[in-house]
C-alpha cells in the first residue's frame, strides 16, 4: 500500500554513475530539508509520546503502586489477567462486542452521511455539516442522555412514554443489562461522528469533477458504479484515516460507559477494558497491572488495524 | 504553465455547477422523491444530533422553577436572561479577574493551534513526499502510537513534564499538544492522496526549495485539510483542562473557571448551562469561518494538475 518512491527512481533507465551523483544532490536538496521539516514533530513525539509508551510497556512487567518504586514481576500481570481475573475476560468481551458493532457502524455512517451531504450546495452543506458536528462541540454532551434515560419518571423518555400511557412504571434503562449495550452504542455513534465525518467531507471535495466526467465517458451507468469505481478508490486515504479513528475511539471508549451506566455497571454489562484499567490505576493503585492491560488492548487494536487495512485494500481500484 | 492555467479556466467555467448551475456533463441523479427522502432523512438525523446543543441553549434560558418542573420539559416556556445576568456576580468572587482567564484561553488556543498545524503538516508532507529510509517506519509508529491508550501514559508523562520544568508554566499548554499524532496522520493521508507529484516536480524544476514548495504549493492545495485540522485542534485545546499541572491561579484557563461554577449544585444549573453555551461560541465561530473558507476554496480548486 505504501509505495517506496525510491523504487520508481531506480527503475528509470539512468546510467549508474549519473545516478550516484544524482543521489548525493538528492541528499542535499531533498532528504535533508525533509528531515528538518520532520524534526520538530519527531522530537515532541518522541519525548511526550514514545518515551511514555515505552516506559508504560516496561511498567507492565512490574508491580507498581505509584508510591514505592516498581518491582519486576515479569509476566505475572499478564498471567493474572488471563488466568485469574474473570473481570478482565468480561471487559475484554464487552470491548470486542462494542468495537465490532460501533466501529464499523460509525465508519459506514460517517461515510454515507458525508457522501450525501457533499452533494448539496456549499451553504446547505455547511449547515448540515454543522448539525452532524454539533455533538463534538458540546464538550461533555453525553449528560443529556443521562437526563433522557434517567430511571425515575423525571427522565425524558420515561415521562414521554408515560404521558402517552405506553408504560405505567418508569423503566430503569441504565440499570437493565439488556438495554445498556444498545444505548451505549447509539450514544457512541452519535458522539464519535465529528472527526470521521468532517475528514470524509474534505476528502470528497477533492474527488475532482473531471474524474466523474472521465467515468461517465468510460461508461459509468449509475450512482452505485460511480461510488464503487470512482469515489471509493479516490477516497482511500481518508477512509483509512476514518477507520483508524473509529478503531481508536471504539476500543478505548470508557467515559460514556462510566458516565451513563456507572462503574461497575449492572452485571458488568458495559464495562470496557479501559473502564477496568481506570479503576485499577486510580482506585486500587495497581499501575503495573493497568499498564499490562493497556498493552493487551494495544495488541487488539493493532490486530484490528491490520484487518481493516486488508479489507480497505479490496476497494482500491 | 500558462497553457495549463488557461485550460484550467475553461474547464472551471464548464463545471461551474458547484453553485447549482447546470453541469456540462450529465451526472446520474436521484428522482425527486428520492431527493426528498434524502433531505428528510438528513434533517431528522441532523436534528437528533443537534439535540444536546438545543437542550443546552434552552436550559440556559430557563427560570429556576422550569429547571425543577415535573414532568421535565425539553423546551423553555418563559425564557429569561437571569442565568446570564447573574454571571458577572458569580465571576466577581474570583480571585483573579475573569479577563485574565479569557486572555489565557484565547492566546493559548490560537498560538498552540497555529503552531501545531504548521508542525504537523510539515511532518505530514515530509513523510508522504520524501524518500529517505525509515519514513515508513515513522509513519507506522505514528499510527500505532495513536492506538496506545493515553490513560496509562499519564504517569510517565507527568514525570517528563516535571523533569523538563514544564509544570505550572504556559509551556504545559503549548508543548504537549505538539506530539499529537492525529494531525500528522490526517495530513499524510491527504497529501499522499490528493497532492500530485507532478505539481511538486514542476515547482522544483522552477528552482523552489523544499520549504518553499511546502509553503506555497502544498499548503494552498491542502487548504480543506488544514482548515479541518484547525477545527479539531482548536476545539480540543479550547476544551481541555490540564488537570493537576497548573497551580497558579493566574495561569489557569476558562474551562477551569467553568467547573467552579458548575460545582454550585441544582440552583446554579441554569448558570452552568449559560456558561457552557458561552464556551461553545468560539469553537462554533472557528467552525463557521473554516467551513465557509473550505466552500470558497473548493469552488475555485477544481483543477490541480
Amino acid at each position: 500500500m505504501f509505495k517506496n518512491k525510491t523504487g520508481d527512481v531506480a527503475a528509470m533507465p539512468v546510467a549508474s554513475k549519473k545516478l550516484r551523483k544524482l543521489s548525493r544532490d538528492k541528499l542535499l536538496t531533498e532528504h535533508i530539508p525533509m528531515i528538518i521539516m520532520l524534526a520538530p514533530f519527531l522530537i515532541f513525539f518522541f519525548v511526550f509520546t514514545i518515551l511514555p509508551i515505552l516506559s508504560s510497556i516496561v511498567l507492565s512487567f512490574t508491580s507498581f503502586d505509584m508510591i514505592s518504586s516498581p518491582k519486576f514481576v515479569w509476566l505475572d500481570n499478564y498471567r493474572r489477567m488471563i488466568v485469574e481475573d474473570s473481570t478482565f475476560a468480561t471487559t475484554a468481551k464487552n470491548t470486542l462486542v462494542f468495537a465490532i458493532i460501533a466501529g464499523p457502524c460509525g465508519f459506514l455512517l460517517s461515510f454515507v452521511l458525508a457522501w450525501f451531504v457533499n452533494e448539496f450546495q456549499p451553504r446547505t452543506r455547511a449547515i448540515l455539516s454543522f448539525m452532524f458536528y454539533a455533538p463534538s462541540l458540546v464538550g461533555n454532551a453525553y449528560f443529556i442522555w443521562k437526563v433522557a434515560f434517567a430511571g425515575d419518571s423525571y427522565g425524558y423518555i420515561n415521562s414521554f412514554l408515560m404521558s402517552f400511557g405506553i408504560i405505567t412504571e418508569p423503566i430503569q434503562y441504565l440499570k437493565t443489562e439488556a438495554y445498556l449495550m444498545p444505548i451505549i452504542i447509539v450514544v457512541q455513534l452519535w458522539q464519535s461522528m465529528g472527526v470521521s465525518f468532517l475528514s470524509n467531507i474534505s476528502g470528497l471535495q477533492n474527488v475532482s469533477r473531471d474524474m466523474y466526467e472521465a467515468g461517465a465517458i468510460d461508461g459509468i451507468r449509475n450512482r452505485w458504479q460511480e461510488l464503487r469505481y470512482i469515489t471509493l478508490p479516490a477516497m482511500q486515504p481518508m477512509l483509512l484515516f476514518s477507520a483508524v479513528m473509529q478503531i481508536q475511539s471504539s476500543f478505548s471508549a470508557s467515559t460514556i460507559m462510566i458516565e451513563l451506566a456507572g462503574y461497575p455497571s449492572k452485571g458488568y454489562a458495559v464495562d470496557s477494558i479501559v473502564s477496568l484499567m481506570t479503576d485499577m490505576a486510580t482506585v486500587r493503585y495497581e499501575l503495573g497491572y493497568a499498564c499490562a492491560m493497556s498493552v493487551v488492548l494495544f495488541i487488539m487494536m493493532v490486530a484490528a488495524r491490520l484487518i481493516v487495512g486488508k479489507v480497505l485494500k479490496m476497494f482500491e481500484k | 504553465m500558462t497553457n495549463i492555467k488557461s485550460l484550467g479556466k475553461t474547464i472551471k467555467m464548464r463545471f461551474k455547477d458547484r453553485r447549482g448551475k447546470k453541469s456540462a456533463v450529465k451526472r446520474y441523479t436521484r428522482s425527486r422523491a428520492g431527493n426528498f427522502t434524502l433531505v428528510a432523512f438528513l434533517v431528522l438525523g441532523g436534528l437528533f444530533s443537534m439535540l444536546p446543543l438545543i437542550y443546552c441553549v434552552c436550559t440556559s434560558f430557563k427560570p429556576l422553577d422550569e429547571l425543577l418542573i415535573f414532568p421535565p420539559r425539553f423546551f423553555v416556556h418563559r425564557p429569561t436572561l437571569g442565568n446570564y445576568a447573574i454571571l458577572p456576580d458569580l465571576m466577581a468572587s474570583l480571585r483573579v479577574p475573569l479577563s485574565r482567564y479569557i486572555f489565557n484561553s484565547v492566546v493559548i488556543s490560537f498560538i498552540t493551534t497555529f503552531i501545531y498545524i504548521f508542525v504537523a503538516l510539515m511532518a505530514a508532507y515530509s513523510i508522504s513526499k520524501s524518500s529517505f529510509k525509515g519514513r515508513n517506519a515513522i509513519f507506522w509508529t505514528v499510527q500505532f502510537a495513536l492506538m496506545f491508550n493515553s490513560y496509562t501514559l499519564a504517569v510517565p508523562q507527568y514525570l517528563i513534564f516535571s523533569e523538563l520544568g514544564l509544570l505550572d508554566t504556559y509551556w504545559i499548554y503549548i508543548l504537549p499538544p505538539m506530539a499529537s499524532t492525529m494531525g500528522v496522520f490526517l495530513g499524510k493521508q491527504y497529501i499522499e492522496g490528493y497532492v500530485p507529484d507532478a505539481l511538486l516536480e514542476a515547482a522544483k524544476i522552477d528552482g523552489a526549495n523544499q520549504f518553499k514548495v511546502f509553503w506555497s504549493i502544498v499548503m494552498p492545495t491542502i487548504k480543506p485539510i488544514w482548515l479541518t485540522l484547525l477545527l479539531f485542534t482548536f476545539r480540543d485545546i479550547w476544551q481541555t483542562v490540564p488537570g493537576g499541572k497548573i497551580f497558579s491561579e493566574e495561569l489557569k484557563i476558562l474551562p477551569q473557571v467553568v467547573t467552579q461554577i458548575t460545582a454550585g449544585g441544582v440552583a446554579r444549573s441554569g448558570s452552568a448551562m449559560a456558561v457552557t453555551v458561552i464556551m461553545m461560541i468560539p469553537p462554533i465561530l472557528v467552525f463557521l469561518i473554516s467551513q465557509s473558507s473550505v466552500a470558497e476554496s473548493m469552488s475555485s480548486a477544481g483543477i490541480k494538475e
